[in-house]
């Protein structure tokens, strides 16, 4: 059992439903979390709680009613946060995600032009190169943990490229993304601190201010994040809003590490669990980029988002309240049968694979996801090209977490052609 | 039977006939034309359909804001930009011909 532990989990088919903790991260942490939300789809898809370690909370986890909540942006608002809880007030570190229109607009476009697909293609031989050295350094015979050799090396890379960070000092990134999602109100007390986390904040915001610096008026012709924001008219000043830098800055180190590192794991799980999947992509690489996005459906690297009521409303025929806290279960959509067909099961060569909810929906949808389907497309053909098989020799170790789903530890062994 | 044509960033046309009612994204998916992603399927939540409008024999429907939420978040965008899954075939918008972004995002 988890630390932190309050209790045993309730059985979710036979406890009611008013006595289920939805938010229980250890769920995720135990893979178990299916059940409970096959049950709210079917019989409460949008349930309220009245109670929980992040207070009263709606819980929606059918497909088309999230992308309902997402597209009325105007009664569900982003702020003042997107994850079930709230930050302390004093400390909100406003970043674009958890903003409305039209400064979630602003914000958004002076940092896209890094992801935009003309850039990638520059990233692309970057990326091989890096991924080909990753993967060829990798141990034989031997079993190792392809989360930190693997997935955790090559995203802490892509990010310290992101940023033009230095290099040597890249793990660092990787470090400060685990502290800023680790909160212990969304890790069933497995976390850090209010305090923890406020100086891992400080010494990150200190790292990036002094980049700023340096960086300010060097007109060096560099898509990294920082130059970007420093280009924009709207953003130039942003390092004298250090909340609001720091909000960004959390949300893009966050938003381009985790999700990535944590589906490239998950790949490797998935092939296991479906070996006849496996067989398919290797008798065909150009289902690739299918089994990608069907990757990202399967992992739900983040579990939810969340929005906050701005006016008393009906929502199919339930009464929310200006204030109230809505849950979008993106995990339970992306297992929604009325939507994809045969949810449960991994299927590279899926139908309308790329019709998953992971990346959200409407103005707030994911701005990396091409970077992250090249990569992770990247890491699956290099990895084609390498091994006969990559055999998981374990089960994985998933972290306590209810807005990253992902692994700490994944044993491991590769076999060469 | 309304045609469309189909033009790719690099200049690539694709002249197809299409049935009314469906949207100019579905025709795209319909005869595999290159560049039009259509990630959400029609709802006009992902922007991945996106296209430029060059002529159409009859006149557009107003973008609404849904529409307009997504296409401002797109960095190529033009006064022409639409997306295509929010336009329907029909007798009256009649021929049309659709220039396809460099990328979708």
């Amino acid at each position: 059992m988890a630390a932190g532990d309050k209790g045993a989990l309730a059985d979710p088919q036979t406890t009611p439903l008013s006595e289920l903790d939805v938010s229980d991260p250890r769920r995720f942490e135990l893979d178990c979390w299916q059940p409970l939300f096959e049950r709210l789809r079917r019989e409460s898809p949008i349930h309220f709680q009245a109670e929980s370690p992040a207070g009263a909370f709606w819980s929606i986890t059918r497909f088309d009613d999230i992308v309902a909540v997402e597209k009325d942006t105007e009664t569900f608002s982003s702020e003042p946060t997107i994850a079930i809880i709230d930050p302390p007030d004093e400390r909100r570190a406003p970043s674009f995600i958890a903003m409305d229109q039209p400064q979630h607009d602003i914000q958004r476009r002076a940092v896209q032009p890094v992801v935009a697909p003309k850039n990638l293609l520059e990233f692309e031989a970057l990326i091989r190169t890096r991924t080909g050295e990753a993967l060829d350094s990798l141990p034989e015979r031997e079993t190792f943990d392809w989360v930190e050799l693997v997935s955790r090396n090559l995203t802490t890379q892509m990010l310290a490229t992101l940023f033009d960070f230095p290099w040597d000092l890249r793990e660092k990134l990787s470090e400060w993304s685990d502290a800023i999602t680790s909160d212990e109100r969304m890790t069933a007390g497995t976390g850090l601190s209010r305090e923890e986390r406020l100086l891992v904040i400080q010494e990150f915001l200190g790292v990036f201010t002094q980049l700023w610096h340096e960086r300010k008026g060097d007109d060096q012709e560099s898509f990294d994040l920082i130059r970007l924001l420093q280009r924009d008219p709207n953003t130039a000043n942003m390092v004298d809003d250090p909340l609001n830098y720091a909000g960004n800055l959390m949300l893009l180190i966050v938003g381009g590490n985790d999700t990535t590192r944590n589906s490239m794991s998950g790949g490797v799980l998935f092939l296991n669990e479906y070996p006849e999947q496996f067989e398919k992509v290797r008798a065909d690489r150009r289902l690739i980029p299918s089994m990608v996005s069907e990757i990202i459906r399967f992992q739900t690297p983040l579990p939810h988002m969340r929005r906050t009521v701005t006016r008393d409303t009906q929502f199919k025929g339930h009464t929310m309240k200006k204030g109230d806290k809505v849950v979008l279960w993106y995990c339970s959509a992306n297992r929604d049968a009325t939507v994809i067909t045969n949810p449960d099961t991994f299927l590279v060569d899926r139908d309308s694979v790329r019709n998953h909810a992971s990346f959200g929906f409407g103005i707030h949808r994911c701005m990396g996801n091409r970077l992250a389907e090249m990569q992770l497309r990247i890491v699956w053909e290099e990895a084609l090209n390498r091994f006969k098989d990559i055999t998981l020799m374990g089960p994985p170790t998933r972290i306590c977490n209810n807005f990253v789903r992902g692994y700490s530890h994944m044993p491991v062994q590769v076999t060469r052609i | 039977m309304p045609v469309i044509k189909f033009i790719e960033f690099d200049g690539t046309e694709h002249e197809v006939d299409a049935d009314d009612g469906i949207s100019i994204m579905e025709v795209a998916m319909k005869y595999d034309i290159p560049g039009i992603d259509a990630d959400c399927g029609g709802g006009a939540v992902c922007g991945t359909c996106h296209c430029f409008v060059e002529e159409s024999a009859g006149p557009l429907p107003a973008v609404d804001p849904q529409e307009e939420s997504m296409l401002g978040l797109r960095p190529d965008r033009e006064s022409n930009s639409r997306l295509s899954c929010q336009l329907q075939v029909s007798d009256t918008m009649g021929n049309m011909t659709v220039k396809l972004p460099e990328f979708q995002m």
